[in-house]
């Protein structure tokens, strides 16, 4: 379906050649770090850093190798949208690309829920008071330390992995989209 | 019949544009060489150095948890202030919060809809025995408090509440300055000794494991303990001092001057203006309005106008700037 010299290309169309491509690669490379931070300290326990010298240079690490992937993130999407990357049946790619953007969101934000400090106290004591609103606290409850704790460290970062994994394969597959207006004429060829 | 088969087979203007649309089709036109393994490895090496760079110089926020003792010990009278609330059951717990907690509280709507209410409550708490009657009922039976508790537990739910209220207006009365020492005498059933006592025991540091406790031995539900934590004006006072309150873009920023979660500042905007920042609905306004954006920001390629913007505000062409400098002046 996607064979190597698709996956992994040499050569890219010629406009393949802007400051903005730089961003999608980065954001990658940033996601590396937050998950390589993020396991290490899976191994030690969510309180370890708190104690470890260690291990709150992991934590800050895992901070900001976050703030990164999001700072790469949000300029790849906008150098998307300006580039309208969703022509020419690339719509899916914009589409996974987002809903990974909102899920990270997602992501980050029980992260912040579980640093076991005043600031996970205070975050899940604002944001319980917004998802019971619409009635979603119900069953996605902040307050409950260990629910979220299997949420950041579990699920959202499988769901994250998948929708990345998807973006990329759609990337490859259909290729990176040329420049509005380009054309396939003598001139260019 | 002729007629139908011609018509079937005429492209219709879509597909005239899918065929001639080069972003349909596969590039056949110039390329360059592309190393996007090399590309990879360069990434990571550079976001690796600003990662550990940022890191070490930087370090991370690391603000110690509050504690019920710490809240009882340095602002006594607003802890005694919100047991007495507790007993009154007007405490923001009992009577604002509703959905999924009790159903004394108010549940916030979006026009007609109810969702909150209709999740119904399924983290039960009750915030009088909760917070205050069973964790004081924990404690070694001895007068004047066993004595308090026997009142209190034989009294009508009205009578109950009739005391709390009472108690929690003397408090806040200008004379007593949120002093029960300064209280004027009154008709308060148990309720100064059931604070009181409560006070006691959070200073002493063990009402935070009994209120957590009261789930069992293995417990990660932190629920009570922070509804609780939270009906007092301590927690609220950190928040504010941090620049974390509602009003100063609330949870998007973290603690010193760290940055926080600097995505979420859509989600924090629509609190700072109206009519959300009045309204009492203003929590489910802009969960469905973040939601609404959200789908809107997925469908971007399919909502007209939003994805002819590109087309309008020419940034494509500082974005390609090379190719389309070099690639023929029929672009210009």
């Amino acid at each position: 379906m996607l064979p190597p010299d698709k996956l992994l290309p040499e050569t890219q169309p010629v406009y393949v050649q802007s400051w903005i491509y730089v961003f999608g690669v980065a954001t990658l490379a940033a996601l590396l770090f937050v998950i390589a931070s993020g396991l290490l300290l899976t191994l030690m326990g969510p309180a370890w850093y708190h104690v470890s010298s260690k291990g709150h240079f992991v934590n800050s690490v895992h901070l900001w190798s976050v703030e990164l992937f999001f700072v790469f993130m949000v300029v790849h999407l906008w150098g998307k949208f300006w580039m309208a990357a969703w022509r020419g049946r690339r719509a899916m790619t914009w589409i996974t690309g987002v809903v990974s953007f909102l899920t990270s969101i997602g992501t980050a934000f029980t992260g912040y829920l579980v640093q076991t400090n005043f600031d996970s106290q205070w975050i899940s004591s604002e944001a319980k008071d917004g998802l019971n609103s619409v009635g979603i606290g119900a069953w996605f409850n902040v307050t409950n330390f260990g629910q979220m704790l299997l949420f950041h460290v579990a699920l959202l970062p499988l769901v994250v992995g998948f929708l990345v994994a998807w973006h990329i394969v759609l990337v490859r597959k259909r290729g990176v989209v040329p420049p509005l207006e380009a054309q396939e004429t003598g001139a260019q060829l | 019949m002729t007629t139908n088969q011609t018509t079937e087979h005429r492209p219709t203007p879509r597909q005239r544009h899918q065929a001639n649309s080069i972003a349909d089709r596969p590039w056949t036109g110039p390329e360059r060489e592309y190393d996007l393994l090399k590309e990879f490895v360069i990434a990571i090496v550079v976001v690796g150095a600003m990662v550990l760079g940022l890191a070490a110089v930087f370090s991370s926020p690391d603000e110690k948890s509050l504690t019920l003792k710490a809240w009882s010990k340095s602002t006594p009278n607003d802890f005694t202030a919100t047991a007495a609330a507790e007993l009154a059951g007007t405490s923001v717990s009992e009577s604002e919060l509703g959905a999924p907690y009790n159903t004394t509280g108010g549940n916030q709507k979006f026009g007609p809809f109810g969702l909150q209410k209709a999740a119904g409550v399924r983290i039960p708490v009750d915030s009088v025995n909760n917070f205050v009657i069973t964790p004081l009922s924990s404690l070694p039976p001895a007068a004047p408090l066993s004595d308090a508790l026997t009142q209190w537990k034989a009294a009508t739910a009205k009578q109950q509440q009739a005391w709390g209220g009472a108690y929690s207006d003397a408090l806040a009365e200008p004379a007593a300055d949120g002093d029960p020492a300064k209280v004027a005498t009154g008709d308060y059933g148990p309720v100064p000794v059931l604070t009181a006592s409560l006070l006691g025991m959070a200073q002493s540091g063990a009402l935070e494991g009994v209120i957590q406790g009261e789930g069992g031995f293995y417990t990660t539900n932190y629920t009570k303990s922070i509804l609780f934590l939270a009906d007092g004006a301590y927690l609220e006072d950190h928040a504010v001092a941090e620049h974390l309150g509602g009003d100063q873009w609330g949870m998007m920023n973290e603690t010193a001057s760290y940055p926080g979660q600097s995505w979420m500042w859509l989600y924090s905007f629509w609190y700072q203006v109206e009519p959300f920042k009045s309204s009492g609905n203003a929590d489910a306004l802009v969960w469905v309005l973040m939601m609404v954006l959200s789908l809107g920001f997925v469908l971007v390629p399919f909502l007209p106008g939003v994805r002819s913007l590109p087309r309008w505000i020419p940034i494509h062409r500082r974005i390609w700037k090379d190719y389309y400098r070099t690639q023929g002046s029929s672009q210009q």
